[in-house]
């Protein structure tokens, strides 16, 4: 019964393949799973764009919406009409193809970037021994559309935007990718399906998750960082930076195409946080030994939700990061952090069991980060603010 | 020779094409990103995963974007070429891009000889015996490669950084 609920999608999909021609099944089954990540994943960003709405108007000391059904439950429904029966303004001297296909080319690489997750047990799309590769490569040709997108529009902002996401997106692709190459390096493969089965052990209650090691929680957080940067949330937002540049690269977007970047930004944002918690948090394993009779599909969207619900939270908190600030963390702080979270992995390994090697790994964790980032700080030089009024 | 790669194949010489017989550069440049997308689709039909993977990342990911980067901050894209897309030296273009092909065509089937012939199996490379092979018997290459991107990096910083007062005062200020 709980083998049942653990992989009634599998089941599921099995039972309509079965309908077909055997020689059609094969193509029928792929496309089935195709269909249910089509389905599944705009639902969720619905859900998402309303919590994100109601959440931050919470934060910010207002109602979200609320008209829209109750407690504005059919707001995304509202949205989307209003999005497909706008009308498709392109300007006049804009590159007309290109600014057609940008949106495309975003919403088809954030999808495909969502084929290799692991959602549960025997839950992937596709198999592959190079997934997390995969993965990376999907999320470097978003950048491609970002700026097909700010040089379409024959428009100065989105200009301006489309060259400060690209710079963002490339700099923090590299804390991004250094912070999982320590997974990879603890799991020694780079398939994720071998990296959520190598966290699925207990001992006693608490889960063997990579986060729980002291090289494990250093990645993490720069990962969350990067990630935020990745998906230009708050507060890396500059390029979309709504009080600065109205709407940066798809500025000149209307109607549908803007739907279709809306939903590229959420989709990879759920791209990115299943992403996280495979390598993370365990994918979808349990939190406790007693929990493994609940289905592994619940605990993994319930840990992608956390990472939504966290990155609102950031949204609603922090101020956004000037370029240069932006840069020069992502350059100076988080690619020597990650190399440094590197060689603590590879100090972990070579230790052998035992606390001594907690000690000594989580030692060089926070030591890395005392000296980085205070020392980087001291260096900045920030003093009280000094006033110079007009007389 | 199966229809999926013609099909790939179709895409990378139209990709290739239309680089070079398009007017507006940075259309080339997105043709060049389309013909390195169909290069990755062969590495992948041909069951080299990393390899596929890798194009994809590296040149999609970053070359085709240093590339667009480069176009569009150092020239007025926006106006045509003057004269058409063939510049007035193409015979010397024909005759040196034939030679360079001439070269690789021999390298490739004198290469081809040494293979087993037929449809034998092609070995299947996972990314752990790359990965012994870069730190075991390529590391000289691999050492050698990280010298010549460190010395990019150096001049591009040099290149880049902004040049200081000297003595007779006659560099730009700090």
């Amino acid at each position: 019964m709980v083998e049942k609920a653990d992989q009634i999608f599998v089941l599921l999909q099995h039972w309509l393949v079965s309908f077909f021609p055997l020689a059609w099944q094969h193509a029928a089954g792929v496309v089935l799973d195709v269909v249910g990540i089509i389905v599944a994943y705009p639902t969720l960003f619905a859900l998402a764009v309303l919590m994100e709405r109601k959440g931050l108007g919470r934060m910010q000391n207002r109602y979200g919406p609320n008209r829209v059904g109750p407690f504005g439950l059919l707001q995304p429904a509202a949205d989307g009409i209003k999005a497909l029966i706008k009308e498709d303004i392109v300007p006049f001297r804009a590159d007309a193809v290109v600014h057609f296909l940008a949106p495309l080319v975003l919403v088809v690489a954030v999808f495909m970037g969502l084929a290799v997750l692991p959602m549960g047990r025997n839950m992937e799309l596709v198999d592959m021994d190079a997934s997390l590769l995969f993965v990376f490569a999907m999320g470097a040709s978003t950048e491609l559309s970002v700026f097909m997108a700010g040089w379409s529009s024959r428009n100065k902002y989105s200009l301006l935007g489309a060259m400060r996401a690209v710079a963002q997106m490339i700099s923090y692709e590299v804390p991004l990718l250094l912070s999982s190459v320590v997974i990879v390096m603890m799991t020694g493969s780079l398939s994720l399906t071998k990296m959520v089965e190598a966290q699925n052990h207990f001992t006693g209650i608490f889960p063997h998750w990579y986060v729980f090691t002291p090289w494990g929680l250093a990645g993490f957080v720069m990962f969350v960082v990067a990630a935020m940067a990745e998906t230009n949330r708050s507060p890396f937002d500059l390029p979309e930076g709504e009080s600065e540049i109205i709407a940066g690269y798809f500025t000149e977007y209307s109607g549908f195409k803007f739907a279709l970047f809306f939903l590229g930004e959420y989709v990879g944002m759920f791209g990115i946080a299943g992403l996280g918690t495979t390598l993370f948090l365990g994918g979808w394993s349990a939190p406790a030994s007693f929990l493994t009779w609940v289905p592994s599909w619940i605990w993994f969207f319930l840990k992608v939700e956390l990472w939504i619900c966290f990155f609102i939270w950031v949204r609603g908190t922090l101020p956004r990061l000037r370029q240069d600030q932006l840069m020069n963390f992502a350059w100076k702080f988080m690619l020597p952090m990650t190399l440094v979270n590197l060689v603590d992995a590879a100090v972990w390994r070579f230790m052998g069991e035992g606390w001594l090697r907690w000690v000594v790994c989580a030692a060089i964790v926070a030591g890395a980060y005392a000296l980085m980032g205070r020392g980087g700080m001291r260096r900045q030089g920030l003093r009280p603010r000094s006033y110079r009024y007009a007389e | 020779m199966s229809i999926v790669f013609w099909m790939i194949s179709a895409l990378t010489l139209a990709g290739g094409l239309a680089a070079v017989l398009l007017k507006n550069l940075v259309h080339c440049a997105l043709a060049v990103t389309v013909a390195f997308a169909g290069l990755a689709l062969l590495f992948l039909q041909l069951d080299a995963q990393f390899a596929g993977f890798a194009q994809i990342l590296v040149y999609i990911g970053a070359v085709a974007i240093l590339v667009v980067f480069a176009i569009l901050l150092t020239r007025n894209s926006e106006t045509p070429k003057e004269g058409g897309v063939f510049s007035r030296t193409w015979l010397a273009g024909l005759a040196v891009a034939a030679a360079v092909f001439a070269v690789l065509g021999w390298a490739v089937l004198a290469g081809a000889k040494g293979l087993p012939g037929g449809a034998a199996a092609a070995p299947a490379v996972t990314v752990n015996e790359i990965g012994r092979a870069l730190m075991g018997r390529y590391v000289l290459p691999l050492e050698i490669v990280a010298l010549l991107l460190t010395a990019a990096l150096i001049g591009a910083v040099i290149v880049a950084m902004h040049e200081t007062l000297n003595v007779n005062g006659n560099g730009r200020a700090k």
